[in-house]
């Protein structure tokens, strides 16, 4: 019994540091992030509040820069997930196909990876501006192959969005080749040899047998791209710059910050809600997707 | 019969290396879209100020190159300050997530304690919660502790991973316990046993573990930009922002490619040399669900 008494003391201390940061920086805050929610006009240097109710989740759900930081997260995910899956899925079956230099390819491919997205959003950006002196390499190319130039850093809200998903898209796809490709290498051999021996075309390989066996792994890249698009933030502050409100490109975790900090920031209570709006969004879209993956998957894997 | 095997074997052979060359064309097509980015900063980072602005249409040489802008890099702007402001950031948050994740996976792998089922399902319970709906109170602490424009304020919230602990509780109770009995009946303390046995032996898990948290360092843009906004403890992603927004002046946009450059360095240059290991760990860390 006093053994065990030790045991627990010691077993306890080397858990300590970690309790300790994660009672501090997560365990209150998230109690914290509730109460925030329900306090009403919350005042940061007096830290003092009026009331308590809905009145910070209404404020922010009629703010129309909420109602645009929704509808341009939305339109992020919509576009870049199935699109960053579909070329991921493409460029893993080629790698898959290949023997000589797959290795320079793979490395290629997963260099996106380990760059400073911030820095490399500044490339895209002189990429794709327009300014006085030049119309940008992007638009050389669309006027030389007889379109007309456009502005997608400072014009329409369409050239800004696609700017925005393609970049998205060469951000996120590095990540989901990687996967893909060990998950394309894992499929047994036999099932595809088996196939061959029956004349099976490649395209039929790769629907009735390819795709069920790593459907899995396609599931979950599409619920953690679904995730990680929900939270984009920090691609959009590359490309348009910190004030994404006056830029029209603000998305919700960007809301959730601006409330917070900078010019527009001290509303801790307004980003309190939002950053709980976003938490429910994206935990009903996650479920929704567990849901329809595990029919999915089930059906296909068969066995 | 046997001429109609040999015929169709031909025409296999052919669609084949068609396959083939399509394959590559794809790939090469994928390669260029991957790499252009890169290439364009590195070449706009060589020309000269009054060069790039005097082409409308861009060259795809640099007909004068001058290394002026990296100058102008390190001088005008104290890009040199933000290096050094990431790299002991980096290297501080690492080393200090080390000491408390390692603790706590043995804690949670080797020794028998009450309570630890009920904390261990706390913790997985935690991975769940994004960074997004705990950095608001996480603002106003540091606020509070006045830890703003510090060190301390920007490392102390990212030094614990209840992934890491986790991928690292996984691997620890591979090692057979009976090492671990072993060692008592011999009277080694846990902690040595800890530091001689369990660490050497969870060397891969440990680099993948520094891998994956090197880069997000690195990378990290976010909590620094809302603790600090004193340049001098700016990291590289919010000094590559303030030299955006008002760094060169005039558009300087050779300069700022220069910085675009020593800024992706390290991490592409740590790439190059342990590509197989970072593209490993990156695929294991990453399937965490």
């Amino acid at each position: 019994m006093k053994k065990s008494l030790k045991e627990t003391g010691k077993g306890w201390l080397y858990l300590l540091p970690a309790l300790l940061f994660l009672g501090i920086f997560m365990v209150y805050p998230l109690i914290d992030v509730l109460v925030y929610s329900f306090e009403e006009s919350y005042n940061f240097a007096s830290q003092s509040y009026t009331g308590v109710g809905l009145y910070n989740y209404k404020y922010v759900l009629r703010d129309p820069y909420f109602i645009q930081a929704l509808k341009n997260t939305f339109i992020i995910v919509i576009i870049t997930v199935p699109v960053s899956t579909t070329l991921s899925l493409l460029v893993a079956y080629l790698l898959s196909r290949i023997t000589k230099l797959k290795e320079l390819f793979q490395t290629v491919s997963f260099l996106p990876y380990v760059t400073n997205t911030l820095a490399v959003g500044l490339v895209f950006m002189i990429l794709f501006k327009k300014t006085p002196y030049s119309d940008g390499m992007i638009n050389i190319l669309i006027r030389f192959f007889g379109g007309e130039s456009v502005d997608f850093i400072d014009g329409p809200y369409w050239a800004k969005m696609m700017v925005m998903c393609i970049y998205t898209v060469w951000v996120v796809m590095p990540f989901k080749i990687l996967i893909l490709t060990s998950a394309l290498a894992s499929v047994n051999e036999t099932y595809y040899k088996a196939a061959r021996v029956d004349g099976t075309s490649s395209f039929r390989i790769f629907t009735r047998i390819t795709l069920p066996m790593i459907s899995p792994m396609i599931f979950y890249l599409v619920i953690t791209g679904f995730i990680g698009a929900f939270k984009a933030y920090s691609d959009e502050v590359a490309l348009f710059g910190t004030d994404l409100n006056k830029a029209g490109m603000n998305t919700i975790v960007g809301y959730v910050y601006d409330m917070l900090y900078g010019d527009s920031g001290g509303y801790p209570s307004y980003a309190a809600a939002a950053a709980l709006i976003l938490f429910m969004i994206v935990f009903t879209i996650t479920i929704f997707n567990l849901l329809i993956s595990n029919k999915k998957v089930s059906i296909g894997g068969g066995k | 019969m046997m001429a109609e095997e040999k015929k169709n074997k031909g025409a296999g052979r052919g669609k084949e290396r068609a396959g083939a060359i399509a394959r590559y064309t794809l790939l090469s097509i994928w390669a260029l879209i991957v790499l252009f980015p890169f290439y364009w900063m590195v070449l706009t980072s060589f020309k000269s100020y009054a060069s790039y602005n005097s082409e409308y249409v861009p060259r795809f040489v640099a007909t004068d190159p001058t290394v002026q802008n990296y100058k102008s890099a390190f001088t005008e702007v104290p890009l040199a300050r933000y290096f050094t402001n990431t790299f002991l950031f980096t290297i501080i948050t690492t080393a200090l997530m080390h000491v408390v994740i390692i603790l706590a996976a043995y804690a949670f792998s080797r020794l028998k304690f009450r309570g630890k089922n009920a904390v261990f399902a706390l913790f997985l319970s935690l991975m769940m919660i994004p960074n997004e709906l705990v950095v608001i109170t996480n603002y106003v602490t540091i606020t509070n502790w006045n830890m703003r424009n510090t060190f301390l304020g920007l490392i102390l919230p990212s030094v614990t991973s209840v992934f890491y602990i986790y991928l690292l509780k996984e691997n620890f109770e591979q090692i057979p316990e009976e090492l671990y009995k072993a060692a008592k009946v011999d009277g080694t303390s846990d902690l040595k046993y800890l530091l001689k046995v369990m660490i050497p032996i969870s060397q891969p898990t440990i680099i993948t573990i520094t891998i994956l948290k090197v880069i997000e360092c690195w990378n990290s843009y976010v909590w620094p930009r809302l603790i600090t906004d004193d340049k001098n403890h700016y990291l590289v992603s919010n000094g590559i922002q303030e030299i955006r927004e008002s760094g060169f002046g005039r558009d300087n946009v050779p300069a700022m490619m220069a910085a675009v450059v020593v800024i992706s360095l390290p991490l592409i240059i740590l790439f190059l040399i342990f590509r197989k290991k970072i593209m490993a760990g990156v695929s294991r860390g990453g399937l965490k669900g």
